[in-house]
């Protein structure tokens, strides 16, 4: 690892002035993936400002309609809070697929959707509950979130304070897991918010998560598993590694839909 | 560059000037000295580095020791009885086979520990669950689960 500075700010504030003055500096939230992005040297920020000790960016808050949780709330804590089983079940389940255990225990909400990495979960959770990313400077939409490859909305310095999803009547999060890494080969989150309104979030399969329109269609129009058996997603676009080729990546979406589309009507 | 860094190590006060890139795996075998706490891979994949941190179970080689500022932070040093007795978990280990080389072991411990404190009489598909964070080459897994379930009952049945 390049050496690197470290700050420890008490407060956004603090932590969004520092990040102003450092062109180098990178924000560490859990640090799941940029610690180990530091120890590869894929990634050598000339200073770390550590949001750990921010408590206003911790935190969920349920109303009505929508489920809003802190940038820096540990995918555990999501997982357990009752306030989002209850409204949210899907969301909470997802947040327990994540890693494993101790990555649980660091990782956070806004660290994993400001990497973007291709094969995070809650990319996929985010567009199909039409979430919206709230930063220090403005609230950006879920379909206008996601850029590419590791690549988001985000400018240099804008800092994500929370994530607000949408309640949908119903909805599940199936994932197709890398054996080794466990990782998303495939992740189809599919939410229902009634009156014909399906939304349909894909992660693992291209180089950033997206939605699968034909499939929203179908689905909107019957909420069944069959609505989907039949679609054949183009493979073109989708990654191609020695985990999978393009082509079973989009069968994988097919079947992890229609997975969910069930696991969502139990 | 350094810095100060200082927590709670298994119950003592501990500081040191650092290098701020210091792991916290590196800070707790290198300055510390307690060479319990195991690394594997290395890259936050087998599980061996496992520590508590404020009493949840965390790869110590995914955060840099700054992250641990101000905290408390349990090895595996500390898990046994000042004499030597072995804790229930550990205990359960030994009785079931639940090591072959022991280098994964410490790492295992500090999973299951954490793990069982919140289930008390958990099923063999729940124990394989809590595993996805912890590699073992030698015993396929199987003797750890077992160990696992039979640690957990009898932590439960000692509160």
């Amino acid at each position: 690892m390049h050496a690197f500075q470290y700050h420890r700010p008490t407060s956004s504030k603090e932590a969004i002035g520092l990040a102003g003055q450092k062109a180098e500096g990178r924000y560490l939230a859990g640090g799941q993936s940029l610690v180990q992005a530091m120890k590869l040297r894929l990634s050598s920020p000339s200073d770390l400002i550590d949001l750990g000790t921010i408590k206003e960016l911790a935190g969920v808050k349920v109303s009505g309609s929508a489920v809003e949780i802190g940038a820096m709330t540990r995918h555990a804590e999501v997982a357990a809070s009752a306030e989002v089983k209850r409204a949210i079940p899907s969301l909470a389940a997802m947040a327990g697929m994540i890693g494993d255990r101790q990555v649980r225990h660091m990782g956070t909400i806004g660290g994993s959707l400001a990497n973007n990495d291709p094969a995070a979960d809650y990319p996929a959770a985010v567009l199909a509950l039409n979430a919206t990313v709230t930063t220090n400077k403005r609230k950006i939409g879920a379909d206008q979130y996601f850029k590419g490859l590791y690549e988001t909305a985000l400018e240099p310095s804008e800092l994500i304070t929370a994530v607000s999803f949408q309640v949908p009547k119903r909805g599940a999060y199936m994932k197709f897991k890398n054996p080794a890494s466990r990782f998303a080969l495939v992740g189809v989150f599919v939410a229902d918010f009634g009156s014909g309104n399906v939304r349909v979030g894909v992660t693992g399969a291209g180089p950033s998560a997206f939605r699968q329109t034909e499939m929203e269609k179908a689905l909107s129009a019957k909420f069944a598993p069959e609505a989907v058996a039949a679609i054949k997603v183009k493979p073109d676009g989708l990654n191609n590694d020695l985990h999978a080729s393009p082509e079973y990546r989009a069968h994988l979406i097919t079947v992890m839909c229609k997975r969910a589309v069930e696991q969502a009507l139990k | 560059m350094s810095v100060r860094v200082s927590m709670k190590v298994n119950g003592k006060p501990v500081s040191a000037d650092i290098e701020e890139r210091t792991l916290l795996v590196s800070f707790i075998r290198e300055n510390l000295r307690l060479t319990g706490t195991h690394v594997g891979c290395d890259t936050a994949q087998c599980g061996a580095c496992t520590v508590h941190l404020n009493g949840k179970a965390i790869k110590s080689c995914s955060i840099v020791a700054m992250q641990a500022e101000g905290a408390d932070i349990l090895t595996i040093e500390a898990v046994a009885h000042p004499d030597g007795t072995l804790h229930p978990m550990q205990a359960a280990f030994k009785e079931n086979h639940g090591l072959q080389c022991g280098f994964c072991t410490p790492g295992m411990v500090m999973n299951a520990l954490d793990f069982a404190s919140s289930h008390p009489n958990p099923s063999e598909q729940e124990v394989r669950e809590s595993l996805e964070g912890n590699l073992c080459r030698c015993t396929g897994y199987h003797n750890i689960v077992k160990s696992i379930m039979a640690g957990a009952r009898a932590m439960a049945a000692a509160k």
